[in-house]
């Protein structure tokens, strides 16, 4: 891997290029949050960004910390009740693409984010279920961001948090897709510099391979510089401690 | 019923009671934590817990041994990590047994409308093919649509025995306009059989927009001011939300001496929440 980029900015490039110009995308924290917004900064401006707090065609600075930073209601076209965000929006069919992440997933795009171990004794517990099994079943199309290894890339679940039918699983290495008879997910293309046995070391099951395997264009001067830009305003942002004034201070 | 005013530790010592169902809402933003802080302070026990996000405070008020059961759909520190005293209770008991009841997102939405709707059970079209049922049976169930014969998943109403809320402003007749991010407060609220509310400001008029949130008074049994009642969480128009915080609470909440002793020194060693928000250093 060239030194010019990390695996994690690659990744988040290579999710955002998947997102079409004025699609309705239902946006996770995290990375589907950093991909979605550099998508909307570079060639995808009418992106219409949905988070499930209830703010609906959002346009932050700076990448939101939580699911619901003020940022993302003063920069909102609306601000509704986050029930009707799951009915009136997602059951309703009006959300185009769902970003996932998950601690496991399984050949076939099934995702974990509830346990590791046993349900009633964890080993682990994890957060949860969030909005992911209504997203996964109930966006047109969904995609999953995660880093590739042998303990999060599992032959079987922990448990299943969410029933996968992702058209992408893009990683750190390369992108998954599923095969059209048997809807496992093989490997149809990797980042360059990256061999297929190393994303193969890197699977928990025995990872097919695509016949025609492309090779994904490392990320444009462009994209990197407004990525960069856009974590650096983060960091500065989230570092700032907050101040209250109370009333009995006489401090206006 | 009328709203009474009253200093906030009235309010908890009158409305909350050991045993009872207690949901504090606010989706991120307008997080009751000076009440969550001031339940830990009068020592409540075996409380069923209902948020959405359990978030900080419930991690606190978990870890302090407030609670017997948590219904809940995603319980992570959003952005951070793990709840790490969340996570303590499930993995090792401490420092008591939890009962769990958990949900997805869209099936908390659906369980308070049912409530506040004064229906027994909601439906939509979730859960499919998850694991979810099979972990939760008693509360996670299956009903045929009469006119389509589709078969949709059913959930119980939640109906608290209390729901409390921070919101920015009320008037003296305890009508309350929340601004903002408001997640499932409104069904949390109107599901109660009572609804208390802190408020940054008491006001003379809360000049509610038309189609405004504003929960009437008569809705409402108790308020209380409470300045900075929402932080490390935020209110829209007062502060932000203190993501510096949320990232320090990692360490602290990792460990259970540390967690005891900076609740010791900062929730149970203070006298109220501006004492709060002084000890952490929170004030100007």
């Amino acid at each position: 891997m060239s030194a010019d980029y990390t695996p994690d900015e690659m990744m988040t490039i290579a999710a955002s290029r998947r997102l079409k110009n004025g699609a309705v995308c239902f946006v996770g924290i995290g990375l589907p949050s950093a991909a979605c917004n550099l998508a909307r900064l570079t060639h995808a401006p009418d992106l219409v960004l949905i988070y499930e707090s209830g703010t609906v065609g959002t346009r932050p600075n700076v990448l939101p910390l939580s699911i619901g930073d003020g940022e993302l209601a003063e920069t909102a076209r609306s601000v509704i009740p986050l029930p009707e965000i799951f009915t009136h929006y997602l059951q309703r069919g009006r959300v185009d693409v769902g970003f996932l992440g998950a601690a496991q997933v399984d050949r076939f795009g099934n995702l974990n984010s509830t346990v590791i171990g046993e349900y009633a004794h964890p080993a682990v517990r994890l957060p949860g279920s969030g909005g992911a099994p209504e997203i996964a079943s109930q966006a047109r199309e969904v995609f999953v961001v995660m880093k590739q290894s042998a303990r999060t890339f599992v032959p079987k679940l922990d448990f299943t948090t969410s029933a996968g039918r992702p058209s992408a699983i893009i990683t750190d290495l390369g992108v998954l897709e599923p095969e059209v008879t048997t809807r496992e997910m093989v490997l149809v293309a990797l980042y360059e510099g990256v061999a297929v046995e190393q994303v193969r070391a890197a699977c928990g099951w025995p990872l097919r391979v695509a016949a025609a395997l492309a090779t994904i264009a490392p990320p444009t001067a462009d994209e990197l510089l407004v990525l960069r830009d856009l974590h650096a305003r983060t960091t500065r942002a989230h570092a700032a401690r907050v101040r209250i004034t109370l009333p009995n201070q006489g401090v206006t | 019923m009328s709203t009474q005013v009253m200093p906030l530790r009235d309010v908890i010592a009158r409305h909350v009671q050991d045993g009872m169902t207690v949901a504090l809402e606010g989706f991120t933003h307008l997080i009751p934590f000076a009440a969550g802080h001031e339940i830990i302070r009068q020592r409540r026990r075996d409380l069923t817990l209902v948020r959405m996000t359990p978030d900080l405070i419930y991690d606190q008020m978990i870890g302090m041994g407030c609670a017997k059961a948590l219904t809940f759909s995603w319980g992570g520190n959003p952005g951070v990590g793990s709840l790490h005293r969340l996570r303590d209770a499930i993995e090792h008991a401490w420092p008591h047994a939890l009962a769990i009841d958990e949900h997805s997102h869209a099936g908390m939405a659906v369980r308070y409308s049912a409530g506040a709707s004064g229906l027994p059970f909601g439906v939509l079209r979730g859960y499919t093919g998850t694991d979810l049922p099979a972990a939760n049976p008693a509360r996670i169930s299956q009903v045929t649509c009469p006119f389509t014969g589709e078969v949709l998943t059913a959930l119980p109403a939640i109906t608290p025995d209390v729901t409390v809320l921070h919101a920015q402003a009320a008037d003296r007749e305890g009508n309350v306009l929340l601004r903002g991010i408001v997640g499932a407060s409104r069904e949390a609220a109107m599901a109660a059989r009572t609804l208390v509310v802190t408020v940054e400001r008491i006001v003379d008029s809360i000049d509610a927009p038309m189609n405004a949130f504003v929960i009437p008074g008569w809705q409402v049994a108790a308020i209380a001011e409470v300045p900075g009642g929402a932080y490390p969480s935020y209110a829209l128009g007062h502060y932000a939300r203190d993501n510096a915080f949320y990232l320090a609470w990692d360490e602290i909440a990792r460990s259970r001496d540390t967690f005891l002793a900076w609740m010791e020194r900062h929730v149970l060693g203070t006298a109220d929440h501006a004492g709060f928000l002084r000890s952490v250093g929170a004030t100007e």
